[in-house]
C-alpha cells in the first residue's frame, strides 16, 4: 500500500523535491498570503449555474504550493480520509509538472477534481497543516490545489489511466454508484477484480449527481471521473435495483463473489408538523433531484418544478445551501435558511455558509416552523415560526435549542423545501436475511475492513453512517476494497 | 434500454405496450410497479405492470394518454426503444384467502388489478369485479378479468355497455345481496375516494392501490408522500397499497394536482409539435 511513513519519507527523500525545498527559504514561504480563489460575482453567479468557484490560474497554483515548506512529517495526510501524498502532489505543483501532480492525486483518490471542489479541507487535511497547527496561520489551501491539479490534467486532454494488475476474473458486485462506489469500484479494478457497479438511477454518480449542483460541481466534471473508470474496465448498469430487479443470491448465482454496498442514506426525513404535506413543501432530495438529475429548470426537458418567489429551507447542512442557492438561482426574491440553532452550529461548510450570504440568501436563525398553511389548491402560502434560544449541549455537543413560549409569528411562502437529514434507506437493509442492523438503520460493519456480519458483504459511506460526506464515503469505498481484496484472498484464493 | 416487442390499442388514448425487461418479468409480483423514463431529457413516470411472461422476458403495461410522457410512450411502436425502465418496485399485493373479495377497477385501473384478481382467485377467493369507465371503448381488458372472475359487473357512465352508472352503484349492489370480506379498488384517485366511502359505510377492509408523483421510485425524494392514519407514508416503497379506509384522498388529490398548469402547458406544446 501507499500509505505508510516508510513510502513517504523514501519519495521525500528523492532528489528533486530536496532541491526543490533548497530553492527557496522557509521563511520566505511562510510569509506569503494564503491564495484567493477567484470567483464569479456574487450578484452575477446567483443568476446562472455556472460555477462560482473559477480555479487558480498556473500561477497562482505555483505560488500557493511554494507555500508548503514540505515537512519532514506531513500531519495533513493524517487529515485524509483516503490518505493522498499531499506534499507529493503539491511539490509537482511547484516544479510545474502537474500532470504528474494529477498522477499523484490518483494514486489513493479516484475523483480528484470532485474531492477537490466538495471536500470539508478545513476540517480535514488543512486542519492538520503546519500552518493551522503550529503557525496559527492560514493553512496551505491543499482543496484549492487538488482542484488545479486535476483539471489542469483533464483540460490537457492526456488524463493519465492509473495501472491496473492482471485481471483475475473474480467478479464483484458495486451497489451504488455515488462516491463510496466509485472508490470502491477504482480500488478493485486496479487490483485486477472484474467489478460491476449497480445503480438504481438511470444515470450514474449518485448523490454527486442528484444532489450536488451544477454551481457546486458541474456533472461534467463527474462524467469525466466516471469514464476514467470505465476505461479501467469497471462495468456500469444503470436502472438496476438489488434486491428488487435481482437478489444478491441471483448475482452470486452469477459469479459475483463479493458485495460493496453504498447505497446511500436514501429516505429524506420529514419533521411530521401540519401541513407538511401541501403542494409546495418538498424534501431537499426531491427539489435537488428534480433540478440537477432532471434537468427540470431547462426548457427542454419534461420533468417539472415549482418556481418559488418566497422559498424557505428548513435546515443549516450542506444540503439546505445547495437547495437555498438553487431557487434564488431560480428567481426567488426572498430565499431564506430556516436553522433551529445559531450560525456558529451550522453544520454546512463555512465556504458554502459565506457564498450563501454573498448571493443574498436570509439567515432566519434560531427559529423553526411549527405549522403550515395553504390556498385552496392546496399550494403552500405561510409558515408558522417559532423562536428558539440555545440551551445546554445536546449529544452532539452543540447547545440544544430551546423554544421560546408565545414567540411564533408567520412568514408568507410559497415553496419551502425541508433539508433536516436522512435515515438509511431500508431496501438493500431489508434485501438480506440475518444482516445487522443498527437501531437507526445503517449497517453494521467492522469499521477496520467495512465488512458486515455477513461475511461476503461489505458496506460504507451513508448506508453504514447515516449520513456524511463525499470524502467520507470514498474512504469507506477505499477501506472496503481492501477489505474485500483480503476476504477473497483468504477464502477463495488459498 | 427496453425494446417494444408488440402494441395494442385498446382506444384512442389507451395503449398495451409489451416490452422486452427479462430480469423484471421474473421478480414482479402482482402489484408491482416500474419507473419508465422517455429519451434523455424524459420525465420518470410510474407504471404498474399489469402482466409478466417470465419465459418470454416480457411486462405488460397499460397506459392511457394524459400528458407529455404518457403521450410518448404511447406513441412508441414494436421494435422501438424504451430509454429506461427500472422495477418492479413496490410493495406486491398480500395474497391470501379471505373469502369474497369484491375487486373495483376504474378505467386503466383495470390493467393493474388483473394480476391482483388472477392471484387472488388462485388463492381460493371467490371474485366479483366490478369494471367501471366512461364509456364501453374504455373497458379494458373485460376477457381477461372473466376469465378469474366468478362474477363481473360492468358500469359506464353513459350506459355504452353493461349497466349505466358509477362504480359504487354496482359495488353497492353487491354488498347489499351477499356477504363481502374484502374490496380491493383501483382507478382514478376519485373514483378510489367514493368506493372507500362506500365500503367504510358497510365496514368491508379495503385496499387502495395509489399512483402517485414520483421522481425516483425507491424512496429517495418523498415525491410521493401520502397521510395514511396520521402517519405519513411513502407510495414508491411503503406501497403502492394501502388501507383505503386510512388514506387522505383529498390529500393525495391537491398532491396529484401539484403540476397541473405546468403539465396542461407542456402538453398543449408537445401537441402543437405532433401537428
Amino acid at each position: 500500500m501507499t500509505n505508510n511513513p516508510e513510502y513517504f519519507k523514501a519519495e521525500r527523500d528523492q532528489e528533486w523535491r530536496v532541491a526543490l525545498r533548497s530553492q527557496i527559504k522557509n521563511k520566505e514561504r511562510t510569509s506569503r498570503e494564503r491564495v484567493k480563489m477567484p470567483e464569479q460575482d456574487p450578484n452575477i453567479r446567483n443568476k446562472n449555474s455556472l460555477e462560482v468557484n473559477l480555479g487558480l490560474t498556473e500561477e497562482q497554483a505555483v505560488s500557493e504550493a511554494q507555500r508548503c515548506i514540505d515537512c519532514p512529517n506531513p500531519t495533513c495526510i493524517t487529515g485524509c480520509p483516503v490518505g493522498i501524498n499531499i506534499p507529493k502532489f503539491i511539490k509537482y505543483i511547484e516544479a510545474r509538472d502537474f500532470l504528474s501532480a494529477a498522477k499523484t492525486l490518483k494514486e489513493t483518490n479516484s475523483l480528484p477534481a470532485v474531492c477537490g471542489r466538495v471536500c470539508p479541507q478545513e476540517v480535514q487535511c488543512e486542519a492538520q497543516c503546519f500552518y493551522t497547527q503550529k503557525l496559527k496561520k492560514p493553512a496551505v489551501a491543499i482543496g484549492h490545489l487538488e482542484r488545479f491539479a486535476a483539471d489542469f490534467e483533464r483540460n490537457s486532454g492526456k488524463i493519465s489511466i492509473p495501472e491496473i494488475a492482471e485481471r483475475n476474473n473474480i467478479k464483484v458486485a458495486v451497489i451504488g454508484s455515488g462516491p463510496g462506489g466509485l472508490a470502491a469500484a477504482g480500488d478493485l479494478v486496479k487490483m485486477g477484480y472484474s467489478v460491476t457497479v449497480f445503480e438504481a438511477l438511470h444515470e450514474i454518480g449518485g448523490v454527486l449527481k442528484y444532489g450536488i449542483p451544477e454551481f457546486r460541481l458541474p456533472n461534467d466534471i463527474v462524467d469525466v471521473e466516471i469514464n476514467n473508470l470505465r476505461k479501467m474496465g469497471v462495468e456500469f448498469i444503470t436502472n438496476f435495483v438489488v434486491g428488487k430487479t435481482s437478489s444478491f443470491e441471483d448475482l452470486k448465482a452469477k459469479g459475483y463473489v463479493a458485495f460493496f454496498t453504498a447505497s446511500g442514506a436514501g429516505l429524506p426525513r420529514f419533521m411530521n408538523i401540519p401541513g407538511e404535506n401541501y403542494v409546495g413543501i418538498f424534501s431537499s432530495n426531491e427539489y435537488l433531484t428534480r433540478v440537477n438529475l432532471m434537468g427540470a429548470a431547462k426548457a427542454d426537458y419534461d420533468t417539472p418544478v415549482l418556481f418559488g418567489k418566497n422559498v424557505a429551507v428548513i435546515g443549516g447542512g450542506n444540503t439546505a445551501m445547495d437547495s437555498v442557492r438553487t431557487a434564488k438561482r431560480l428567481g426567488a426574491e426572498r430565499a431564506m435558511i430556516v436553522y433551529r440553532r445559531s450560525l456558529d452550529e451550522m453544520p454546512a461548510r463555512i465556504e458554502e455558509i459565506h457564498h450563501a450570504q454573498e448571493e443574498g440568501i436570509e439567515f432566519m436563525n434560531l427559529n423553526s416552523p411549527v405549522e403550515y398553511f395553504a390556498d385552496e389548491s392546496g399550494r403552500v402560502n405561510r409558515m408558522r415560526l417559532q423562536k428558539m434560544e440555545l440551551g445546554e449541549p445536546d449529544s452532539s455537543g452543540r447547545r440544544r435549542p430551546v423554544p421560546l413560549t408565545s414567540s411564533e409569528y408567520d412568514v408568507d411562502v410559497d415553496m419551502v423545501v425541508v433539508s433536516v437529514g436522512v435515515s438509511p434507506n431500508p431496501l438493500i437493509p431489508s434485501a438480506v436475511d440475518g444482516l445487522n442492523i443498527t437501531k437507526w438503520g445503517t449497517i453494521h460493519v467492522n469499521p477496520d475492513n467495512m465488512q458486515s456480519n455477513i461475511s461476503d458483504l461489505f458496506a460504507g459511506g451513508d448506508i453504514v453512517r447515516g449520513g456524511a460526506t463525499v470524502i467520507l464515503a470514498m474512504g469507506d469505498g477505499r477501506n472496503a476494497a481492501a477489505g474485500i481484496h483480503a476476504y477473497i484472498q483468504q477464502t477463495l484464493v488459498n | 434500454m427496453n425494446k417494444i416487442i408488440d402494441k395494442v390499442n385498446f382506444s384512442e388514448n389507451v395503449v398495451k405496450l409489451v416490452i422486452e425487461a427479462p430480469d423484471i418479468a421474473q421478480k414482479r409480483k402482482a402489484g408491482h410497479f416500474v419507473i419508465v423514463k422517455i429519451g434523455e431529457k424524459g420525465e420518470r413516470i410510474p407504471l404498474t405492470i399489469s402482466q409478466a411472461d417470465p419465459e418470454k422476458g416480457t411486462i405488460t403495461l397499460v397506459i392511457q394518454k394524459v400528458g407529455v410522457t404518457s403521450h410518448k410512450v404511447c406513441n412508441l411502436n414494436p421494435g422501438d426503444l424504451i430509454t429506461d425502465v427500472v422495477g418492479p418496485l413496490g410493495q406486491a399485493t398480500h395474497i391470501h384467502n379471505s373469502g369474497t373479495i369484491l375487486c373495483a377497477g376504474g378505467g386503466v385501473g383495470i390493467a393493474p388489478l388483473l394480476p391482483i384478481v388472477e392471484a387472488m382467485k388462485k388463492a381460493g377467493n371467490r371474485i366479483v369485479t366490478v369494471l367501471a369507465a366512461r364509456n364501453k371503448e374504455l373497458i379494458i381488458l373485460e376477457d381477461q378479468i372473466r376469465a378469474y372472475s366468478d362474477e363481473v359487473i360492468i358500469m359506464t357512465d353513459d350506459g355504452s355497455h353493461g349497466n349505466k352508472g358509477l362504480v359504487t352503484h354496482g359495488m353497492e349492489e353487491v354488498i347489499k345481496r351477499e356477504k363481502v370480506n374484502e374490496a380491493i379498488a383501483i382507478g382514478p384517485a376519485i373514483m378510489m375516494k367514493f368506493a372507500s366511502l362506500l365500503t367504510k359505510k358497510y365496514n368491508i377492509p379495503t385496499v387502495a392501490s395509489l399512483n402517485t408523483i414520483m421522481v425516483d421510485g425507491t424512496g429517495m425524494c418523498g415525491a410521493c408522500r401520502v397521510t395514511v392514519g396520521d402517519k405519513t407514508k411513502f407510495v414508491c416503497v411503503d406501497g403502492p397499497e394501502f388501507d383505503a379506509h386510512q388514506v387522505d384522498f383529498d390529500e393525495l388529490l391537491l398532491r396529484l394536482g401539484a403540476y397541473k398548469n405546468e403539465e396542461k402547458q407542456a402538453y398543449e406544446q408537445y401537441l402543437e409539435t405532433l401537428n
